[in-house]
């Protein structure tokens, strides 16, 4: 094989990125305990430069390299920066609490590089392979990272728990994906997609094997009944790898969808387009019910997260490109959400006290006026409420849901929303209208800070200027 | 002169620009925090004056007009417009959210920046929900609108706040996310988010009917209307005084207000249809809800319950208008139902604010709601007696008092549409005046009950400020209702002839 140089412009970031990694890989290993700030450094030296080579980079056509394996397009360009920025985000607010735990290691970044790689690859695959690639790169990352406290019992079972089942799910991923092959000859998006219409839908092989792709999309999703993963593992896992797992994967859970069953899958819409209404539908009504229960506050945003997939999947399932841009649009908002729930986790944590019961919030406010407002923004964010960004996101899904015709799901999904609020302001509750329990003043470096007040005004900000995002993401969606 | 300037943008944003500002400045210096967020609401209530100087009550055409793109991908607007069903509510809001400040001087000494920086951003949010033409922008105002007064209620307010807020909130947004799927759903009809669209949207009934309970669960429990009324007694006296003005002066008037700008001119064949759902709901409430207020021993709980009577009146006001059609000479009769209700919304928003203004002064004092505390109040406070009995006075509907004004209209309405409507409705007059002058009779007049009582101060000059602006309020409006009635005259005239028409 005979690559010519200016071919490997569209993965430039990639390359860059595995390039960085190893580099400070090997950086690391050079450096003494306290000198380890350097490689943190790097690593959002190496995330930024990654965004500024994606804008330089990036065209308003599709390329297609690689004899068809990987597409570098538009969407991808803005699910790759929003990929990079929001783990930049996920890895500043991780630091102290790491440094305070005695994980401040080089192998912590290291393996969150090679999942944000991961999810890059899969942002830009078009074959069922390079898709795979990615997946495994991500979740065999993401597995180390889980247990990467490793004196900790809960972590490594959660580690445990999640390597089994998603090697079960991978398994049948790939199964799927081998059926799909069978079927039309071909593991490259637009020669699926191209024999899939001319063969027709009426082929039992092709219609199992997108059966076993969805089940696995929805493993990666967190989507009911393939859930069971979602809050063993945001439990147990420390909470800088939680904040990291619940932000960016659920926008390469959404780049995943969109590959697999748009690109690859579309004339198959109307089947896919049911199964993804069973899992919507199941995931809104028990992440959100059961979210009620719980008293840890990782548990209860591990719920969340799955009824929030149930919204993600609405604008999927509806199958218009106003679906798709809804879609798009409230998984990188979520992903910012939870990056900012998940950031006053860690704001509240400090050795030896992990703020992880709802109690823990109690008086918040009191506390700290500042942080609670930020908070309180996030959680109605999360809610829905007008006029945080979280309700335009709902609101678009929903319009895309009615404008098939669907107007009963959209129904569905508002009145489990109703549900979802209760467990939402029971943390505002806790935060302004309960006595605090514990005095001790909140210790955060102005970096954490900063980036926490960003991230909760980001709610307002966007919530009043959601055109800001929206029409990049519009314009992303076009043009696939 | 004021008819291109942005007073509407001004009157929705200075509010809630300088709300953000009060927070910011935080509880070091409390008395500077005050004096700014008094400022900030007198300037927010003269730059809304314009609206009703330069208002042209002539035409019902949308004035004041500002339209600029919001969300182009959705086709989503900040368009804003007033007509004159919500200028006299703007108004009201204007006017009431400065003695609800002044009335917090002394009272919140607890985070008195956060307190008076809820108001003045809830004051800008429903000045928007008024004056939203783009049914999203209308839906943002009307959500947003809960956050302030869930955190008002929750934090200052009384030992189950808790649970009332909690309640509050999820009952009204219940209601309101049908309506938002009620209006997604017509954008996708019609293409575009704007209001006097939708007016025109041609919609089959089934389609209608659906809207309209959308609609109704969105509005009824905002009104709110029996059996949905349940939250507000308990948000009403849980809430602080300033909240509790909020509640029932305006909020309540968003649900009336939302009736005759959704509900009748976009489904007017289901209301037609369905009118007999809501008229009878009124009554209930003007009736089964009367006697549930004589039995009260919570002074705010009672004028919760006499709220949601007088609210009675004004969905009763709304929807005989089908009837009276019906019925053959009676063009006047449906325009005088619609005025009465609006007539009571604004009267409703004086009268109740200063009902619970005046028991937030007793509460201050005694630190209690029973009206079984108090006895002959009025030996030692005679000022405050005074005021207290004309403004119940007020809330039995008494002539000469704005009270009246609005009452009489719906009943003499309801005369032409259904003797039985009216009869039911005039019940009210014997029910409240027995509830309000009941209270009364315990509360300010006989022997000085207790120590308590005999150790009262009668009001002071910034408490005399507030019940008398608003007495003058209450009585101007009983005497002289011409100026209120001759503004919404054009805009309520072109909705009666809008929903005459059938959109089948």
């Amino acid at each position: 094989m005979q690559f010519e140089m200016p071919s490997l412009i569209p993965v430039l970031p990639e390359l860059f990125l595995l390039t960085m990694t190893c580099v400070i890989l090997v950086v690391d290993l050079f450096l003494k305990e306290e000198q380890r700030v350097i490689s943190y450094g790097l690593v959002q030296i190496s995330l930024l430069l990654s965004v500024c080579i994606v804008y330089l980079t990036s065209g308003a056509e599709a390329e297609v390299i690689f004899y068809g394996s990987v597409i570098r397009d538009p969407m991808g360009d803005v699910l790759k920066v929003a990929i990079y920025l929001i783990s930049a985000g996920a890895f500043l607010y991780s630091k102290d609490y790491l440094l305070d735990r005695n994980l401040f290691k080089g192998e912590f970044y290291v393996l969150g590089l090679f999942a944000v790689l991961g999810m890059t690859v899969m942002v830009s695959a078009n074959s069922f392979l390079t898709v795979y690639l990615g997946l495994e790169l991500l979740a065999l990352s993401l597995y180390a990272l889980v247990a990467f406290d490793r004196d900790s019992k809960a972590g490594s079972e959660a580690a445990m728990k999640y390597f089994v089942l998603g090697a079960l799910a991978s398994g049948m991923l790939l199964y799927g994906i081998s059926m799909i092959y069978g079927a039309t000859g071909s593991i490259e998006f637009p020669q699926v997609a191209k024999a899939v219409a001319e063969t027709g839908m009426d082929n039992m092989v092709l219609v199992f094997g997108l059966v076993f792709v969805v089940i696995g999309l929805a493993f990666k999703f967190g989507a009911v009944p393939l859930h069971m993963w979602v809050p063993d593992v945001y439990h147990g896992a420390p909470t800088a790898v939680t904040l990291f797992i619940g932000s960016t994967p659920k926008i390469a859970a959404f780049a995943l969808a969109m590959r697999l069953l748009v690109d690859g899958l579309e004339p198959l819409h109307a089947d896919w387009q049911g199964m993804l209404v069973i899992l919507a539908v199941l995931s809104m009504a028990l992440g959100n019910v059961i979210a009620i229960a719980q008293t840890n506050i990782k548990r209860m945003l591990a719920y969340s997260t799955i009824s929030h997939v149930g919204f993600i999947l609405l604008g999927i399932l509806a199958g218009t490109s106003k679906g798709y841009t809804a879609a798009m649009f409230y998984s990188i908002v979520y992903a910012i959400m939870a990056l900012g729930g998940f950031g006053i986790v860690l704001l509240l944590s400090r050795r030896g006290f992990e703020a992880e019961n709802l109690d823990d919030y109690k008086g918040l406010h009191d506390r700290s006026p500042w942080f609670a407002a930020m908070m309180l923004l996030l959680m109605f964010s999360m809610a829905g409420v007008p006029p945080t960004v979280g309700f335009f996101a709902k609101m678009f899904v929903l319009e895309a849901v009615v404008s098939i015709d669907m107007t009963w799901l959209a129904l569905v999904g508002v009145f489990f929303s109703i549900i979802g609020v209760y467990y939402y302001l029971r943390i505002v509750k806790l935060m302004y209208f309960d006595k605090p329990t514990d005095d001790t003043p909140l210790t955060a470096g102005l970096d954490t800070r900063i980036a926490l007040s960003v991230n909760g005004l980001m709610m307002l900000a966007l919530g009043m200027f959601p055109a800001a995002i929206l029409s990049i993401c519009a314009a992303a969606v076009g043009s696939v | 002169m004021f008819a291109d300037w942005p007073i509407l943008s001004l009157t929705i944003w200075l509010p809630i620009i300088g709300g953000a500002l009060v927070l910011a400045s935080g509880d070091k210096s409390a008395n500077a925090t005050r004096w700014t967020a008094l400022i900030i609401s007198v300037l927010t209530f003269i730059a809304s004056l314009p609206l009703y100087s330069s208002f042209d009550p002539a035409t019902a055409d949308m004035q004041f007009v500002e339209r600029a793109p919001w969300i182009t991908l959705f086709n989503i607007e900040y368009y804003l417009g007033i007509d004159g069903i919500s200028m006299p509510l703007i108004i009201l809001t204007t006017f009431i959210t400065v003695f609800v400040i002044i009335a917090a001087w002394e009272v919140i000494q607890y985070k008195p920046a956060s307190y008076l920086a809820a108001f003045l951003i809830m004051e800008g949010v429903m000045v928007g929900v008024f004056a939203s033409l783009d049914a999203m922008l209308f839906y943002v105002f009307w959500e947003a609108m809960l956050i302030p007064m869930f955190l008002i209620i929750g934090v200052w307010g009384g030992p189950n706040r808790v649970y009332a807020t909690i309640k509050f909130f999820l009952y009204t947004f219940f209601g309101s996310v049908f309506m938002l799927v009620a209006l997604i759903y017509m954008y996708f009809q019609s293409g575009s988010f704007d209001i006097l669209m939708f007016h025109n949207l041609k919609l089959g009934l089934s389609e209608q009917i659906l809207i309209f309970i959308a609609f109704l669960l969105a509005f009824a429990v905002k009104v709110p209307m029996w059996p949905v009324h349940t939250w507000l007694p308990d948000a009403h006296v849980e809430a602080p005084t300033g909240g509790s003005v909020i509640l029932a002066a305006i909020m309540l008037k968003i649900g009336g207000y939302g009736f005759l700008r959704f509900s009748l001119p976009i489904s007017p064949d289901a209301s037609h249809q369905l009118d007999w759902l809501i008229i009878s709901l009124s009554l209930i409430a003007v009736v089964y809800i009367g006697f549930v207020a004589l039995v009260q021993q919570d002074m705010k709980k009672l004028i919760a319950y006499s709220s949601i009577a007088h609210m009675g009146f004004v969905t009763l006001g709304f929807f005989i208008v089908f009837t009276i059609t019906a019925n053959p000479n009676a063009e006047t009769g449906a325009m005088l139902g619609v005025q009465g209700g609006m007539v009571q919304m604004v009267s409703h928003g004086f009268i109740s604010a200063a009902l619970f203004l005046c028991v937030g002064v007793l509460y201050d004092r005694v630190h209690s709601r029973e009206i079984s505390a108090y006895g002959g109040v009025v030996n030692t406070m005679p000022i405050f007696g005074g005021f207290m009995v004309f403004f119940a006075m007020a809330n039995a509907g008494l002539p000469g008092t704005s009270g009246f004004v609005g009452e009489f209209m719906v009943i003499l309405a309801s005369f032409r549409a259904d003797f039985w409507y009216a009869f039911l409705a005039a019940t009210t007059l014997i029910i409240g005046a027995a509830y309000t002058l009941w209270m009364v009779k315990r509360v300010v007049f006989g022997e000085v009950a207790n120590d308590n009582v005999a150790a009262l101060q009668d009001i002071s000059s910034r408490e005399l400020l507030i019940l008398g602006s608003l007495a003058l309020a209450v009585l101007m409006l009983g005497l002289w209702p011409g100026p209120l009635v001759e503004v919404m005259d054009a805009s309520i005239a072109n909705l009666l002839k809008h929903i005459a028409v059938s959109k089948l």
